[in-house]
């Protein structure tokens, strides 16, 4: 049953990893505006097609 | 000889998409309203940037050409360091709030303003505040110069001095953080409490040590740091020998905590952990919800944001940039079309159209002469002036009203919340049984006394209770966002369920401000009404104004002999006939006038042909919604003069009290009367001048029809269109009120249950950590439905 530790442990610091990865993400401001991103992602498409 | 211009009808502008009333411009086949949108398609034309007409429909905002130099004053040392949040030599970074943000093509151009000047370096929208961040080499393109430049397209930033907003903006994310620790904590607890649940496997000891010593290591960061508030703010409240909601809950958590704790150390049980995370992480979720904020509306502006920040003074014949604090009485200062005074001073120039609509509700222009003192609020409407200020900004007749008592009261300072008034019932309940308890435990099995009394204050705690009232007026707020009414807060809510007395303003608030009903009573063939455009047309009153916008016809009819005479009305000769506009009198109209609206008489070769009446045009079924209201309308406040009397007679009936003529001042006092009297007093306005009445009054509503534009400190925001959905509203928040009382006996009857449990010593982890998830799920579900289904017909009756 001591594999159960060890298993254990890996996952919590996994676990802790993402919430790590959660709280810099928020506090990087990644969540400010969740509207943007997602158009901005058409833009560059349609100018780089009429350079071309 | 004069020629009127060129006048379509139904043509759309291709810039912003209103119809083409006046004139129209054509650029490639493409027709345009003004020439303010026909600037702006030149620019972006001319920089390759017409993308932004490919990516939505006319997306612009219809502009109002303005000069450059009234953005000169941001180069100006002090105000150019309150602006930057970063400034060096080459690089500067600044923020600008613009309301017109709106769609796709928005953050398009505005991200493509590099391409418009060398000097801009990059720039970023964030669209739910309506804002945009600008990078830009400072020692290439001035400030002043990016300001008019996004005027120019039709951004217009609308700057403001003060730092607002970040504060509220560190608060939520801090919350979330919070929120997010202790959900992971309790994912991983409830994970590790499994075993203990299921009752395996009891024979390896050592196992389930190492599981609680996980479990109390996990929850030690959500009491000392996720719940951290709840105990500041239990603490704060019992130094303060007041009882609210966070006492109980605290109470709850440190005997759950430290219950658990000695479980844990002694290696008696596996603790309550499980439960203690959950529940910490339950009530952060109720607060991260009612949290629920419009970043792009602000609800606490001041007479500030509405004045502008800068004027010109005269400094030694030359014109400089000032900002408006710094006035003083003697300034010379130059105003300009459109521009608002900034103080109340004395008119130097010959003479000026003045619109206080704003500050008075009076909406036709005053006319001011030479020597004449001029308000501070009012809007300029035509030529550049020139004023000397009679008294600095802060102490002028309108801005006095911001020294009333009124604004210095702390919000909500004598508000007596339900959930508060509750839970004050409810500590005194619970501290009731736990003494019984404990007695009785110490008679009958004294050991067993410290454990039965911590189980009792570990069960009491009102979690459910705490989450009642975010989920139900959390819901109920969101509900009234997607319907347009914008509140401040949810508390806002519980105070509207209260009120019982609705005071209206009236223009712009029943009234449209902009649109004016103009009706034509008499005969006059199409040609006949194409003279009289044409002749309006020379004139720059603004009754002209308004019948001229009204005729929508083509017209170029020469006109000879023109003569305007000031007070009673205009006379030419038009296509050979002699027409005349203007009062009865002047005309020679003999009959019967009629009452409620100011008219415009038309005589041609001098006989009376009819008459245009202007009245202010109501909203729509603006009447069966103050019927509905019944005798919660109490009265209308008005700044305007008695005109409108009779009609507004007619739409209010004779119980309601209608004033007219009243001071900001008056509309204040009116409401602390009504106040004294016990009533809760709703207010509704859309000006300055009702700002006042609106911090004194329980509940202040502005109503707008642009949420962009200037609207007073409010607790909401209402679109002028759903006005006349106002009982709804009233009324869903008083549902919301039962409904958060249901969802409390609920939540008590679960306690009722646990406590039986607790009381009688048979409290295990498993059962409180069974009971204590439902209770709170089902308090949280219940709310959230029966929100949903009492509000489910109020976007149905939504007007057309």
């Amino acid at each position: 049953m001591t594999i159960i530790i060890l298993l254990i442990s890996i996952s919590l610091a996994i676990a802790l990893c993402f919430l790590g990865a959660f709280i810099w993400s928020l506090r990087s401001g990644q969540y400010d505006d969740v509207y943007g991103p997602s158009v901005r992602l058409l833009f560059d498409d349609k100018v780089e097609r009429k350079e071309k | 000889m004069i020629t009127a211009k060129e006048v379509e009808v139904d043509l759309i502008c291709y810039h912003c998409g209103q119809p083409c009333d006046e004139e129209v411009n054509f650029i490639d086949e493409k027709p345009f309203c003004c020439f303010g949108c026909k600037t702006v398609f030149e620019i972006l034309h001319s920089n390759n940037l017409c993308d932004y007409y490919n990516l939505s429909d006319s997306p612009g905002a219809r502009v109002d050409l303005s000069d450059a130099s009234k953005y000169h004053y941001l180069d100006e040392p002090e105000v150019r360091k309150k602006l930057l949040t970063f400034e060096s030599e080459t690089f500067s970074k600044v923020i600008f709030y613009i309301p017109s943000i709106h769609c796709i093509s928005c953050i398009w151009l505005l991200e493509n303003l590099h391409k418009l000047d060398a000097g801009i370096i990059r720039s970023d929208v964030n669209f739910p505040k309506k804002s945009v961040t600008i990078d830009f080499n400072s020692s290439q393109v001035k400030l002043s110069r990016i300001a008019a430049l996004l005027d120019s397209v039709g951004y217009f930033p609308s700057i403001s001095l003060e730092g607002e907003k970040v504060l509220q903006d560190q608060s939520q994310k801090a919350l979330v953080i919070k929120l997010a620790v202790a959900g992971f904590c309790f994912g991983n607890v409830m994970l590790f409490s499994f075993p203990e649940y299921l009752g395996i496997d009891h024979s390896d000891e050592n196992l389930l040590l190492v599981f609680s010593w996980l479990n109390w290591s996990l929850s030690v960061p959500v009491f000392f740091f996720s719940a951290f508030d709840y105990l500041k703010a239990a603490w704060k409240s019992f130094k303060q020998k007041q009882i609210n909601i966070d006492v109980p809950i605290a109470a709850g958590l440190i005997a759950l905590f430290f219950r658990s704790s000695y479980d844990i150390f002694t290696a008696t049980g596996p603790g309550y952990l499980d439960s203690f995370t959950g529940l910490v992480f339950f009530l952060l979720i109720g607060r991260w919800f009612q949290g629920k904020t419009y970043e792009s509306l602000a609800f606490d502006r001041d007479f500030k944001s509405y004045f502008p920040l800068a004027v010109h003074k005269k400094q030694e014949h030359d014109w400089k940039p000032i900002i408006i604090y710094e006035l003083r009485t003697g300034d010379e200062v130059r105003i300009r079309n459109m521009e608002i005074i900034p103080a109340d001073c004395v008119l130097n120039s010959e003479q000026a159209y003045i619109d206080y609509s704003f500050v008075t509700g009076e909406s036709k222009p005053i006319k001011v002469k030479v020597g004449d003192r001029i308000f501070a609020g009012g809007r300029l409407i035509g030529q550049p002036i020139e004023v000397v200020i009679e008294k600095p900004t802060s102490q002028s007749h309108l801005t006095s009203l911001w020294n009333n008592e009124a604004f210095r009261k702390r919000e909500e300072s004598n508000y007596q919340k339900i959930i508060d008034r509750s839970a004050r019932v409810f500590t005194w309940i619970v501290m009731g049984i736990a003494s019984a308890t404990a007695v009785y435990w110490q008679v009958v099995a004294p050991k067993e006394m410290w454990l039965v009394l911590t189980s009792v204050l570990m069960v009491a705690c009102p979690c459910a209770l705490a989450l009642a009232a975010p989920f139900t007026y959390g819901s109920m707020l969101r509900t009234f966002g997607k319907n347009n009414f914008y509140l401040k807060n949810a508390d806002v809510i519980e105070r509207m369920a209260v009120i019982d007395s609705v005071v209206f303003d009236k223009t712009g608030t029943l009234t449209h401000t902009k649109k004016p009903s103009v009706l034509f009573h008499g005969e006059l063939s199409t040609q006949e009404m194409g003279y009289v455009k044409a002749l309006t047309s020379c004139s720059t009153h603004p009754l002209s104004n308004l019948v001229n916008h009204f005729i929508r016809q083509t017209s170029n009819y020469s006109i000879e002999n023109f003569r305007e005479f000031p007070g009673q009305g205009l006379e030419a000769k038009v296509n050979g006939r002699l027409l005349r506009v203007g009062s009865a009198v002047f005309v020679g109209f003999k009959g019967l006038l009629p009452a409620q609206a100011s008219c415009v008489f038309v005589s041609l070769d001098n006989e009376v042909n009819g008459y245009f009446t202007i009245a202010s045009s109501l909203r729509h079924n603006i009447g069966q919604m103050i019927s509905r209201l019944g005798h919660k309308c109490v009265a209308l406040l008005s700044g305007d003069n008695d005109s409108d009397k009779v009609a507004m007679a007619q739409l209010f009936g004779n119980k309601v009290i209608l004033n007219f003529n009243q001071t900001p001042h008056d509309k204040l006092d009116f409401i602390r009367s009504l106040q004294q009297q016990g009533k809760k007093v709703m207010m509704l306005g859309d000006g300055l001048n009702d700002a006042g009445a609106m911090k004194q009054s329980n509940v202040g509503i502005a109503i707008t029809d642009d949420t962009g534009t200037f609207t007073p400190a409010c607790d909401g925001i209402l679109q002028g269109d759903r006005l006349n959905q106002l009982d709804d509203f009233l009324a869903l928040a008083k549902k919301s009120s039962s409904i958060l009382k249901v969802a409390f006996s609920i939540s008590f009857f679960y306690n009722a249950i646990a406590l039986t449990f607790a009381v009688t010593g048979h409290l295990t982890p498993l059962t409180a950590a069974i009971l204590m998830p439902i209770s709170s799920v089902s308090v949280v579900g219940f709310s959230t439905l029966a929100v949903n289904y009492v509000s489910r017909h109020l976007s149905k009756n939504r007007p057309l």
